[in-house]
């Protein structure tokens, strides 16, 4: 399978003003590489790297050193967003717009012509559930459902690669069940999903691949059975790789 | 362009989904009527007064509008994380900030429109007659001074972090400049070096936003004014947009936006 998201020797510093203005390193010589079709989980404790490294993948920080790509191409090309749908963590979007006016804006973003922008406007407020809602503006809506307003504008452009920040993040079961769903039938359209989550329960129902990273160092790259190995799940697995020992915790 | 017009869009929205430019119409149009109504001393010229107040309001809402608008704009975007979305979608820096620039500048236009509609009818009422083309010159210099006024505060909105202290810095440049702006030449002469060159210098690089200050033609019903000069201003006024447009996209080109 080819590989559409590629890090390689990813390196990110930045002044922390909490130290004085000195070099923080988030990101260590980073390289990861997510292939076609497949569902990848990215894990890490908070502070690990994970929206840092997606800031990079999105063109939103630029790397100190090493290379990031989207579909081979570098990810500093506004081209390389193309085909790709983002749902970032917690972001309150546009009150004044109904969700369909949000989707139309995002959707003239990317160039869709109208016919089809209302065609795929529709199927999206259906798929997350939004029908009813859909002529009333955002600042109506629960988190729940602006989370949902927020998968709906990730999948406006049909992507082929589709990068969640924590998509669950804030959400009631019902709503995390439904998140999951999505990723599934998404995974079974033939996408690419590269999300990273807190819920390791979550990753092991549907990620394909998972990588562990901590303190800015990739800790763990592979299938979610081996990782997981002799360990009995996933975050047992995961607070091994990550150092913690459950005999000295509080 | 289809980028730009796209986010341009999403600002006008916004505009007239809020109240502010109602509150300030509505104002507005409530002082104007009021003074419209009474007729103090009987002064045959007493609409001339009421026509400088009337557009004297109508400055400060416009200006108020265009700064309040422009200010809020980046820095909503980065405290909702609305601006992680957007520019995840292929959509380039200078884009957007193009797009925020013509949606603020767009809005204010059209609020300038029902000003200037509100203004005519308030002025034929009293005076029985209609200077459409003075009215029309007055609008449109006032209009690219608003562009001026946006582009500065739309590069303050990604120099300062928060909005309240970019719109006050604002304020005050642009009331120093059309207070004391066309002074400063005068200023200068009663001066030693090098605070001569200095204020001189300041003279020559600030934009001079009093030309579009066309209110006294109206006012007192003047000649109109030779097209030549409306478009060297005109001309004048775009140097100046695109130079604070290209300071913008300078300063927001590497900045971090997470």
């Amino acid at each position: 399978m080819t590989a559409i998201l590629q890090t390689q020797k990813l390196r990110v510093e930045y002044r922390s003003r909490e130290m004085r203005q000195g070099i923080k390193v988030a990101l260590l010589g980073l390289d990861l590489e997510v292939r076609a079709g497949e569902v990848f989980g990215f894990l890490g404790p908070n502070g690990a790297g994970k929206t840092t490294t997606m800031n990079v993948l999105l063109g939103f920080v630029p790397p100190t050193s090493g290379a990031a790509s989207l579909f081979g191409i570098d990810v500093r090309q506004p081209i390389a967003r193309q085909r790709i749908g983002y749902l970032p963590e917690l972001t309150y979007y546009y009150k004044f717009l109904t969700a369909e006016e949000l989707l139309r804006f995002y959707a003239k973003i990317f160039g869709l012509a109208r016919g089809e922008t209302d065609k795929r406007i529709a199927e999206l407020l259906k798929l997350v559930e939004l029908e009813h809602a859909a002529k009333r503006p955002i600042k109506s809506y629960s988190k729940g459902m602006q989370q949902r307003v927020g998968l709906a504008q990730a999948l406006i452009n049909n992507p082929d690669l589709l990068i969640l920040d924590e998509p669950t993040s804030g959400l009631d079961p019902l709503g995390r069940m439904k998140v999951r769903e999505i990723i599934q039938r998404l995974k079974h359209d033939g996408k690419t999903v590269f999300f990273s989550s807190h819920e390791l329960g979550e990753v092991e129902t549907v990620c394909d691949r998972v990588a562990i990273i901590h303190q800015g160092e990739l800790k763990a790259i592979g299938g979610v059975h081996e990782i997981t190995g002799k360990h009995a799940s996933l975050e047992k697995a995961f607070l091994e790789i990550i150092g913690f020992n459950s005999s000295t915790a509080p | 362009m289809k980028n730009i017009f796209a986010v341009a869009g999403v600002v006008i929205k916004e505009l007239y989904r809020r109240k502010d430019f109602y509150v300030l119409f509505i104002i507005t149009v409530l002082i104007c009527l009021v003074m419209a109504s009474v007729n103090i001393f009987n002064d045959p010229k007493i609409a001339r007064y009421l026509k400088e107040i009337c557009l004297l309001l109508v400055w400060i809402s416009s200006l108020v509008i265009a700064i309040t608008t422009t200010a809020r704009q980046i820095p909503a975007e980065r405290e909702n994380r609305t601006l992680l979305p957007l520019l995840a979608k292929p959509l380039t820096r200078p884009q957007l900030i193009f797009g925020k620039f013509f949606g603020c500048w767009f809005a204010c236009g059209l609020a300038l429109l029902c000003f200037y509609i509100f203004f005519g009818a308030l002025a034929a009422a009293r005076e029985h007659q209609w200077p459409l083309l003075d009215y029309f010159q007055a609008a449109v210099m006032h209009w690219f001074m608003l562009g001026i006024v946006v582009a500065m505060t739309l590069l303050g909105s990604l120099v300062f972090a928060a909005p309240s202290s970019n719109s006050t810095i604002c304020f005050v440049i642009i009331g120093g400049i059309l207070f004391v702006g066309r002074h400063l030449d005068q200023v200068a002469t009663s001066m030693h070096e090098p605070l001569r060159a200095i204020v001189n210098a300041l003279y020559f690089t600030i934009p001079h936003l009093e030309f579009y200050d066309l209110r006294d033609l109206i006012i007192h019903n003047w000649p109109l004014i030779e097209w030549k000069y409306i478009v060297l201003a005109l001309l004048y006024a775009t140097a100046y947009i695109f130079a604070f447009l290209l300071g913008a996209c300078l300063v927001f080109r590497r900045k971090p936006v997470n």
